[in-house]
Parts: structure tokens; sequence; C-alpha cells
């Protein structure tokens, strides 16, 4: 492997010393003079029309500059297709907006809020996804009929993929040795929920200047999809530093465009920050995902036919549930290698609030439900699963339909060593006992052992455009529109330019993620940073560098090929020690612009796989995570440390835990949600980690520069279903009921009646 | 404590943050301390002190920490107004200021990459600076007892075992 000066090698972040000062300035952190607060005052019920909203003695409030209620908001439309407005005269969730404040402080604009009077007209709601779609169902939109959400949509270009239909179901089913047959479920709706709750400031300035400071992970998004429908407009997005986001804080339009609003109406700055329960109780969250599933299957575990309907759960708006539909089905085929398919998604709006982009964008929450039935027919066949797995993944040549709804053939590595070393430091022969058998038993505490995998083809996906400046002193500025939101990509892509150029890392800059000084950049997701940006980076690094060549090739009598750059300096290939400054030849006015652009490419499929070991108390049913050991292939690693930090994400953003104790409650008789604060929605703290291991290769990947693909967004998503087939076999009881708390444990185990929350 | 609320549109509250004395009039107006403010309210919105992070606003998650005479508190849990005579310490208080060397806690995280978004931070570091004042040997169990009503949602928890771990260590004490 080659020995790169920075590539691989662990190098500080280039805003460390700004994050563990506490001088990095998150949204909330920043103030502009003049500025306004923003509040929302939200609906306490789920379903309803506003028969009258009073704001007379909100807007007689020393302080408020403004109230706006669904009858002076602009009609700016949201979502997919465009049917969310800022505030409606119908409120779909309880959360959902019916009025805005802009007020000199949060605390006046919070008084406001309780001076607004609301008279509402209750209307039935509805929670679950097939109760949504019977015919006498109370309707939330009068376009989409029954509920459903229409698929001809163009998120993905005008044939995005909206189901999996591939040769003759019939046939492969008459193929299978067995068939096996289900309903599973992943509809806890757990909460991604990064640190720092979604905000934006917002400035609209005369009739069409608009500046928006956005938390967000693609803050030129917001860009892209709103500039025309505002009219037209200057829209300038710059992009802070993202306190947290794992895909949620993507779009960002359900948190900006009522600053948007606000700003417009009083022509001054305005932040709107969502406080904790706002983002808990009315923000998106996972998708609910269940699938009526039939799979044939051969002894050998050679899959047949897959059958089923999945019907996905989208809350009161399709926030971009189509796409992760899309890429959910693509996902679906990689890792399953099966010729007959049958697989229909639906899509259905219900009462709570939305579902909307998350790590693992419909591939966690379909596998989630669909694995399990597949284990049932591995249970059947009596193949271990990590066999099955290794068999089953997505090798080069194999072809699938991604989610523009064309058909691509796998150009990637054989993931099998991976997994090979991955069972190894796992110790999965030593612990697998066969289905339903626990690895051990110690009293009344049973341990059991699971697998999961995951991979997605969007390590490639999407157009990245990119500049490399090059400053006479010797330095690089990177002219790149990814916003930093953790996973370290912004001090990554400089280490790509400094290798390219040789230059030392404190050389090499980003610029700040404005929309006026980068091109567009659609942003760090579905892992694409270090592929698809990465690939931008690297060849306008290389551009930067060839036109460096040609003007300084003169000075040396040479051809621009036969030199070599290092920390800022220029000489022949083979000579070092003549060397001459770049500045000699660029002058002090001059500079070198290169230009690299990256070509969607789904090619090239990353994968993921983790194996859990549990412990179960049989007494009490609480599930402990003992162990977990992350493999993947990466070709070659850019930074080890932030490798290692986002694989240990598996853990978090309503990742691995979606399966033991992460959920969110709704009371489905008041539509709200119950534990809306940190107290009472659980998550992990210190004292209750398990032990962490990764198995990391490197088989290099021809198609980049450095031979290195992406995994961070994949991390979390095979790991619930893995914890449900370890507690399934710690208990020897087939169990799937997402989270395992200790009531369904228990239940389970027939030691409890069914728990409560199964009416 | 010697102030009497109820002349509040006279009173003021002196707070000792960082070493440095800072005296603000009580009331409800927009550059005063109300009685209702927490201590992070007031560091954030009064100082620009806004390495102190509110996420929870509600002592679950630990984003607030700083040091009180030395100890970690959640300073969203905490009024103002309780806070005189006291010594306050926020993230941008670590470090020397005279030479403006950073203290080797916070350079320890820079080393280990101990953190991915950062919002979680300031606090994570104030907590173990308060464990290590106290137990400047600690073990990597008491490091994650220390830490555990510190929140990261990007799990950067293993990272900043290692950090405050080595931290320990370089300080001479193990």
């Amino acid at each position: 492997m080659k020995d790169y000066r920075f590539i691989g090698k662990s190098t500080p972040r280039k805003d460390a010393l700004d994050i563990v000062t506490g001088r990095t300035k998150f949204i909330n952190d920043l103030t502009i003079p003049n500025m306004l607060y923003g509040k929302v005052l939200r609906s306490p019920l789920p379903h309803a029309l506003i028969k009258s909203i009073d704001t007379t003695e909100a807007m007689r409030l020393q302080g408020v500059k403004a109230v706006l209620t669904y009858k002076d908001v602009p009609d700016w439309k949201a979502g997919f297709p465009h049917h969310v407005r800022i505030l409606d005269s119908k409120v779909r969730y309880v959360g959902e907006g019916v009025a805005l404040v802009a007020a000199e402080t949060e605390d006046i604009a919070e008084e406001a809020l309780r001076l607004i009077k609301v008279e509402y007209e209750p209307l039935p709601a509805v929670y679950d996804v097939e109760e949504s779609i019977k015919p006498d169902a109370p309707q939330l939109y009068d376009q989409f009929p029954g509920n459903v959400f229409p698929q001809d949509n163009v998120v993905f270009g005008p044939h995005t993929l909206n189901e999996v239909v591939i040769g003759d179901i019939e046939k492969g089913f008459e193929e299978a040795d067995f068939i096996v047959e289900g309903t599973y479920a992943y509809e806890n709706i757990p909460n991604p929920l990064p640190p720092e709750s979604p905000g934006v400031i917002a400035l609209w300035e005369g009739t069409d200047n608009l500046t928006v400071w956005l938390a967000s992970q693609g803050p030129q998004i917001f860009k892209a999809a709103f500039q025309r429908r505002m009219g037209n407009i200057n829209l300038q997005s710059l992009g802070n530093p993202v306190g947290g986001s794992y895909g949620s804080k993507y779009m960002s339009w359900q948190y900006a465009l009522p600053a948007v609003a606000l700003s417009k109406a009083t022509g001054k700055p305005v932040k709107f920050c969502y406080g904790k329960a706002e983002h808990l109780a009315a923000f998106t969250l996972r998708l609910g995902s269940r699938i009526h599933g039939k799979v044939g299957m051969k002894k050998d575990g050679t899959v047949t036919a897959l059958s089923g309907d999945w019907l996905v759960n989208s809350g009161s708006f399709s926030e971009a549930t189509q796409g992760m539909v899309a890429v959910g089905c693509g996902e679906a085929q990689l890792m399953l290698r099966c010729k007959n398919w049958s697989f229909i998604p639906k899509m259905v709006c219900t009462n709570r609030t939305a579902s909307g982009q998350v790590r693992g964008f419909g591939g966690q929450e379909l596998k989630c439900a669909l694995t399990p039935i597949l284990t049932m027919g591995m249970e059947k066949a009596d193949v271990d699963p990590v066999d099955f797995f290794k068999k089953n993944y997505v090798k080069a040549g194999d072809g699938f339909y991604w989610r523009d709804g064309d058909w691509w053939v796998c150009r990637g590595i054989d993931y099998s060593n991976a997994i090979n070393q991955g069972a190894e430091t796992f110790g999965w022969k030593e612990k697998w006992k066969g289905w339903l058998k626990p690895t051990s038993v110690n009293g009344a505490k049973y341990r059991g052992v699971g697998v999961g995998v995951h991979g997605n083809a969007d390590a490639g996906e999407d157009v990245s455009e990119v500049y490399v400046r090059l400053e006479p002193n010797g330095s690089a500025i990177i002219h790149c529109g990814i916003a930093e939101h953790g996973t370290g990509q912004r001090s990554s892509i400089c280490k790509m330019v400094a290798e390219v150029l040789q230059l030392p890392l404190d050389r090499v800059y980003v610029t700040p993620t404005d929309s006026l000084v980068n091109p567009i950049e659609i942003g760090p997701v579905g892992s694409r940073g270090t592929y698809a940006i990465g690939g931008a980076v690297i060849a306008a690094a290389e551009d930067a560098k060839r036109q460096l060549f040609e003007l300084m090739a003169p000075k040396f009598k040479v051809k621009p090929e036969d030199l070599e750059t290092e920390d800022g300096m220029v000489y022949v290939k083979g000579k070092p020690d003549k060397r001459i400054p770049w500045i000699k030849e660029m002058q002090y006015y001059g500079s070198i612009m290169g230009h690299g652009r990256f070509e969607s490419d789904f090619s090239i499929p990353n994968f993921m796989m983790i194996f859990t070991e549990v412990e179960v108390d049989t007494e009490t049913g609480k599930v402990d995570l003992i162990r977990v050991v992350g493999t993947t292939d990466v070709g070659q690693v850019i930074d080890p440390l932030s490798l290692t930090n986002q694989l240990n994400g598996c853990l978090g953003s309503a990742g691995i835990d979606s399966a033991i104790f992460e959920e969110t409650v709704l009371d489905t008789r008041l539509g709200r949600i119950m534990n809306c604060n940190m107290i009472d929605y659980k998550w992990r703290t210190f004292s209750e980690l398990p032990e962490m291991e990764h198995s990391i290769l490197e088989t290099p990947f021809p198609t980049h520069r450095f031979h290195a693909i992406g995994v961070g967004e994949i991390t979390p998503s095979p790991g619930p279903s893995a914890v449900l087939m370890a507690v399934s076999n710690a208990i020897g009881v087939r169990i799937h009921d997402y989270p395992l708390t200790p009531d369904k444990v228990l239940s389970a185990l027939g030691k409890i009646g069914s728990p409560m929350r199964r009416e | 404590m010697t102030l009497t609320l109820e002349k509040s549109s006279h009173s003021t509250l002196t707070l000792t943050v960082n070493g440095e004395k800072h005296s603000f009039m009580l009331g409800e107006g927009p550059h005063e301390v109300a009685s209702s403010h927490t201590l992070a309210h007031t560091l954030r919105e009064r100082l620009g002190l806004t390495g102190t992070k509110i996420s929870c606003d509600n002592g679950a998650c630990g984003c607030c920490t700083v040091l009180i005479n030395g100890k970690a508190v959640q300073s969203c849990m905490l009024l103002t107004v309780e806070c005189e005579e006291k010594e306050i310490t926020t993230i941008e208080g670590l470090g020397d200021p005279v030479t403006n060397v950073i203290d080797p806690l916070q350079q320890s995280f820079i080393d280990h990459t101990a953190f991915q978004c950062g919002f979680c931070t300031p606090g994570i570091i104030m907590s173990a600076k308060a464990l290590l004042n106290e137990n400047p040997s600690p073990t990597r169990d008491e490091v994650k007892e220390a830490l555990s009503g510190n929140f990261c949602r990007c799990i950067s928890h293993y990272h900043v075992l290692d950090a405050v771990m080595a931290a320990a260590k370089k300080g001479g004490n193990q």
C-alpha cells in the first residue's frame, strides 16, 4: 500500500481548536444587530380545522413585531410533491404550526403565543398505517385520496425507483424449496436527536434579497429548492457548523421557512431555534416501516423470490419519503442477490409529526422489517446468517435498479474478506450455536449473538463541483460548499488537496459554506463525502497542478509533466535540489484556479456489517448490549480517528439502540408524543457503553485517486436487526417488536401478558 | 446572599466568571438579569460566553456544564441570582489566559479527535475537568461514571475516554 504524507495518517481536525475552546459558533451562538426572535404556536390537536384565530392581543404586547397566521404567510410549498405550507387552515398533527410570532426577546415572543386565541373544529385522527388506508379513514389531504402519497414524482429524476419488480415472481416461488411469510415492522419512530436543535437566522431585505444562516447538513439545498419557489429572489445560504444532524437537518425548510416569513414581514433578521420539546415532538422522525413479505428460498440459502407490500408511515407529510423509499428499494437488492422480485411500497400519511431523512435513509427502516422475514427462511434452511449475507451481498457484475430507476452493474469489490475478518474479530464461529440457541447461560442471564448487513450505492451519488485556488505564497483554497456536521469531512478534503499538491496541511483551507463563493454542493450525505465530493476536490487540485506546471515548465525548459511540486516549490522530477517557489512565476498578483467535477456513479456500493452480543436478564427482561464489532472495507483510510468516530456512531442517531430502548412514544388517544424531553426519551450514557471494535479493510478501489470509499452514513443501519436476532437467539424465542424493552422480553418469555402498548 | 429581589430595579448582581467580575442590573429589561434567568442563559446572552451550550435546557444532557467552585454543575438548572459569590469557570476560562496555551485536557481532545460535531464537547470537557480536579488518576470506569450525565449523539465516547485517560496520564498521575 502506498505510504502517503497525509492520507491514512491521523491529523488534527482543522476546526479542533475552536471546538475544544468553545469558540465554534453554532447557529444559536450568533446574534445580528436588530435581531428578532421567532416562536411558533403549535396545535394541541392531531387533526382539526382552524375555525377562527385572533391575534389582536398578541400584537398589542410591547416588543411584538409580527404575528402571522395561515392567512398571511407566503404561499411557499415544501415536501414531495409540494404540499406543505408554512401554516395551513388545517392542522394534521399535534405540534403543527398555527401561528408565528417575532418579538424583541424570546420571553416576549413566548408570552405573545399565550395571547393568541384559536378556535378549532376537531376532526378524527388516524395513526396506524393500515388504518389510514382504509376507505372510511379520516382524510389528511384533498389531493392525496386514501392518504397515499403519489409515486409519480421527480425526486431522483423522471424514472425514480418506486418498486422492485424483476423476473418472474411465480416461477421464483416454484423454484423454492420452501416459502416463509410474515409481517414485521419497525415503527418505534426514534428520533436521531442531534444535541443542537434545528435553528436558523433569516434576513429578508428589500423586495428580493434573502440571506439565511442555517444549521444544516446541506445549506445549499435550501437555496436550490426554494430560490425559484420564492420568485427567483437573490438567495444567499450560509452554512454554520452543525451540532449534529444524522440526516435530520438536511432538508431545513421546516425551520427555515417560518423565520424567512417573519423576516419578510418585519424587515429584520429573525432567529428561530427549536427548543428540545419541539425538536422531540414536532420535528421529523424516522419512517414507520411495516412489511407483509414472502420469501422463497432453497436449502442452501439461495433466495429464489421475494414479494412484499412495504407500508411506509410518513406521518403528516412527505419531506423526502419517495426518495427514501427509492433508496431503500435499491439497498434491498444490494443485500439480496435474488432474481425474482415483486416488492411494492406504499407511502401513507397519518396524524403525527412527519418522518423525514435520517442516516440510513429508508434503507435502515426497510432492513429492520425485511431482515426478520429473511431470518425465518435462514432458520428453516438452518443457514448461518453470516454465510447467508456473504453469499447474497452484491458482487461485481451483479445488476440492480438504483434510485434513479436505471439498471446499474456493480463495479465494486467483493466484501467477503471484510465479512470473514469481522467474523473472526468477533469470534462468530465460537459464539454462534445455531438459530434460537443461546451462546451461553449464566443463571438467569442468557447471551446471544446476531449479525446485520447494510450498504448503499450512494457513495458516488450526485454531482459535486469544486474549485481549488492556488495562491502565490504556496497555499491552496478549496471552494466547496460542504458543511461540517461532525464527520470531519471539511478537514479530510484538505488532506486530499494537501496530498495532491504536497502542501503542508496548514496551507490548505476551505472557503466558508457560503453559496456566494462556492459552486452548488448538495452536501455530505449518503456517505458521498469521500468518493463524490472528494472526487471533485481531487480533480480540481489536479487541474490546478496541471496549470501550475504549464506555467512553470518554460522556466525549467521541460515539459509540464516532468515537474513535481512540494511545499509551494516546483522542481524537475528526480532533481529536487533546484526548486523554484510558485510565486516566481505566479507573481504576487496571480492565482491559479483549478476546476473539478464529479458525475453521479451508482456502480460502487459500500458495505457495513455489524455483529452484536447481548445479555438478556430473563428475570427482569432487561437487554444489555455487551459487544459490538463492525466490519467494512473502505479501500483506503483517509483519517483513522474520523473513521472510527463514524463507525462508533452506529450506537447513536437512532441506530442500534432503536432496537433496545429508543422510541418516540405516541399516545394514540390524544395524538401526543409523551416523551418529548431528554429524560423520558432514552439515550445511552457513558456508563453503559458496550465493548466496541472494528475490522477495517483497505482493498483499493481503482476508481478513486486514493482508492477510497465513504461509509459514514451506513454505520448504524445493520445494527437494529442484528440486536433482534441476538435477543431471539439468547432467549430461544423469536421476538421482533422494536425496541426490545423489558416488558416485551418478559412477554415473549411468557412471564407476563402482552405489554399494554400492544393494544 | 444579601440581595433583595423586591427592589429588583435598583438591585445589582455580581458574578465572578473566569476570574473576572461582572455586574448586572436585576430586572426584566433586555439587558438585565431577571430572577427567572438560568446561569446558562446569562452566560450566553449577557456575557457572550457561547461556549456553554444549551441542548435539553432541562438538566438531562450536560451540554451546559460549567464549574462552580471547581465542581461540575449544569448551568441550565441554576438561577443566575443563586450564583453570586461563587467562582464560575466556563470552557472559555480553561487554559492559561496570559500565554493563551490551552489546558492539557483540551489538547488531549484535539490529539484524539475526541469529538465529531463538537456541540457537546465543551460540556464534556468541563465534566472531565471537574473529575480530574478531584481525582487526578481516575480509572476508565471512573471517567465513564463522571461523564454519565453528558449526552453525545455522534458517539465520540470512546475517543473521549481515551483523551481523558491520556490527559490524566500526562499529568504524571499514572
